[in-house]
């Protein structure tokens, strides 16, 4: 564990852009424990997905000890530490990136604005609905595979639209009381000589408070900046290309893999 | 089905493995007739590109009948006698736009590798290993077709299997090497390497508008081909020494535009030899860039180097003093076969040129590791092994 630590803290993380006082997060028990599950598991797929290079094996590692941390609702950090992560200051951090497609600005827009389909080409995401004009229900998935035994497959929220700007921003959080403080802001702009839409997206996600909170903030960043690149991309391949490549399911000649 | 996997180096060995199935809307099942060996599959081979997994299905030059398609396939049917290009694009980015294929933002299927490796992703190849998309190759009894209607090209009725399996890969490749030497009428263009993509750039300098067209390699038997087939004045490099044999043939001037059609293994002689080999036998350099040194000595001032010949990774002593100062401009890339290969339907349709007598060699897809051995260690004067699923 210690390895994997050692390797995947930043020398120097950036600072996140935003200072947040973690208000109305004053425990580790339910916060703390979805938001180490969510950021483990996607921690925990970024790696597998990668299993072959030793960064994957190790983010696969951390990742899976982060959801246990959650799952269990112990952290073995935190313990060795004496921290106590309830009524402290703590930082959020986001992340930001970028993709240009080849579509018009409404249409790309459009296909965001309806938030159905975001779990088209959001890996973590298993279901948005909208509840109202501008409010919406959040299902977030967790890989079976690694909590097994708990029943925390999913994790949901509400959110809501709290700026938009048709054809060129849309902005969301979730809702007071959600399991995960979570927000996020996309800005479509027109790509210069006519080479479509360039789409900005920043999503913040709010730690637990506290030291291991910041730990988990600095392990999950890289991460989460991955995964959210990675959306982008295949928000780009559906629109521009109508799917999103794969060769998981076809032939080889591995035993029991077949791609 | 039964298909030819890659092992490891030098080992292929034929398996039998799950049939592909649709796994995309815009995906065919093409019923493979006939796939060939390519130069560049050797450095798949020889382990030099990275990226490979054992139990990988390999090939990516063929052409076959369409059996299935996605809900998204519209333009072709059941029944379709279609020549597959190498190369996958997806037909909505700003790079398939430009025509420029092979440089497709979305057909990579891992984008990572080359993501971080070149910068940015480039297209998928079948067969090409994890880096190129990790697609399952043609050297198997059928074949799974992403993005169907950009990459399946319809054979006309007068065509044979044996002539249009070349305009998949290497006719394209050859065609795009000469086009992309900017040949102007009368040039003296310098083809090196005589296998297929050499020769069929050799046949597309004409095409172009050459006036005079030299090729180098060293096998005997090649240099044959070129001389006959493809009309070509011939160099052996074994022989002859290249610059001053190049720079006697064009009165002092030197060529116009020079073709790399051999790319990261090439064969050299003497010291430069052996320190080339040994950097990539240590790993220190992926890619042993013989040729390109060469074309780029031999070019006149102010002529074209043409890149096709497969390069992956970095390479030193790289002679930038001469490219800069004799003011050369070098064009390079993976085929851009969408573009092409209507064309060269064409040509082949008029009997202007025709590639079949690449296919020396007709196997079995139990034969994959003799038809490998075959083509690599160049025995029985063999041009190109085509593995034939159906008979
Ligand atoms: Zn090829
Ligand atoms: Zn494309």
């Amino acid at each position: 564990m210690a390895n994997a630590f050692k390797t995947f803290i930043p020398p120097n993380p950036k600072k996140s852009g935003r200072q947040r006082q973690a208000k109305g997060f004053t425990n580790i028990g339910t916060t703390g424990r979805v938001l180490s599950v969510l950021g483990g598991a996607a921690l925990a797929y970024y790696g597998w997905s990668r299993k072959q290079s030793p960064l994957g094996k190790s983010l696969t590692t951390a990742g899976g000890y982060l959801v246990l941390r959650g799952a269990s609702g112990f952290c073995p950090v935190n313990e060795a530490l004496h921290i106590d992560t309830a009524h402290s200051k703590t930082e959020g951090f986001e992340v930001t990136s970028s993709v240009t497609i080849l579509k018009p600005r409404q249409e790309v827009y459009q296909f965001w604005r309806k938030l159905e389909n975001l779990p088209k080409f959001m890996q973590y995401l298993e279901d948005v609905r909208q509840t109202g004009h501008r409010r919406s229900h959040w299902v977030a998935k967790v890989p079976k595979n690694i909590i097994s035994k708990e029943k925390l497959s999913t994790v949901e929220w509400d959110a809501e639209i709290d700026r938009e700007e048709e054809n060129s921003l849309i902005a969301w959080r979730s809702l007071p009381g959600s399991e995960i403080e979570n927000s996020g802001e996309v800005r479509f702009t027109d790509a210069p000589a006519n080479r479509g839409t360039v789409v900005q997206a920043t999503i913040a996600y709010h730690p637990p408070a506290g030291a291991a909170g910041k730990l988990a903030a600095k392990l999950l960043n890289p991460a989460f900046k991955e995964l959210v690149k990675q959306d982008l991309r295949r928000f780009k391949r559906l629109l521009e290309a109508g799917e999103i490549p794969t060769i998981i399911g076809q032939p080889s000649g591995r035993k029991n893999e077949n791609y | 089905m039964k298909a030819i996997c890659w092992e490891g180096i030098n080992k292929v060995s034929t398996e039998r493995v799950p049939d592909p199935t649709i796994l995309n809307p815009r995906d065919a099942i093409v019923r493979v007739f006939l796939s060939s060996v390519c130069g560049s599959d050797l450095h798949l081979l020889g382990g030099y590109i990275p990226a490979m997994r054992s139990g990988d299905i390999i090939g990516h030059e063929f052409m076959g009948e369409i059996v299935e398609v996605g809900p998204e396939v519209k333009k072709l049917k059941k029944g379709d006698r279609v020549v597959v290009c190498s190369v996958l694009a997806c037909g909505g980015c700003e790079f398939c736009h430009r025509e420029e294929y092979s440089l497709c933002d979305n057909s990579n299927a891992e984008p990572e590798w080359t993501e971080k490796a070149y910068g940015y992703p480039v297209a998928g190849i079948f067969g090409y290993s994890h880096a190129l998309g990790g697609y399952a190759g043609s050297h198997a009894e059928y074949t799974r077709v992403p993005f169907a209607e950009n990459t399946c090209f319809k054979v006309p009725d007068g065509i044979s299997n044996e002539s249009a399996l070349f305009t998949s890969d290497a006719f394209p490749t050859g065609y795009m090497a000469a086009d992309f030497a900017g040949i102007e009428p009368g040039d003296t263009v310098v083809v090196w390497g005589c296998g297929g993509v050499g020769l069929m750039a050799m046949h597309s300098a004409w095409l172009l508008g050459a006036g005079r067209v030299i090729a180098i390699d060293q096998y005997p038997y090649r240099l044959e081909q070129a001389r006959t087939r493809a009309k070509a004045e011939v160099l052996n490099f074994r022989e002859v020494d290249v610059l001053e044999a190049l720079k006697e043939m064009t009165g002092g001037r030197g060529p116009d535009r020079c073709i790399d059609c051999v790319g990261m293994e090439a064969n050299s002689t003497g010291v430069e030899k052996v320190y080339d080999y040994a950097k990539q036998y240590a790993r220190l350099q992926s890619d042993r860039p013989a040729v390109l040194r060469q074309a780029i000595m031999a070019c006149r001032k102010g002529g074209t180097v043409s890149i096709i010949g497969v390069y992956g990774g970095l390479i030193d002593k790289f002679p930038m003093g001469p490219a800069m100062n004799k003011g050369l401009t070098f064009r390079m890339g993976q085929q851009f076969g969408q573009r092409y290969i209507p064309t060269l339907l064409d040509i082949v349709a008029r009997g202007e040129v025709d590639p079949a007598y690449l296919l020396t060699h007709k196997l079995s897809l139990d034969k994959g590791q003799e038809g490998y051995m075959m083509f690599k260690e160049k025995a029985n004067n063999n041009m190109r092994s085509v593995f034939a699923p159906a008979g």
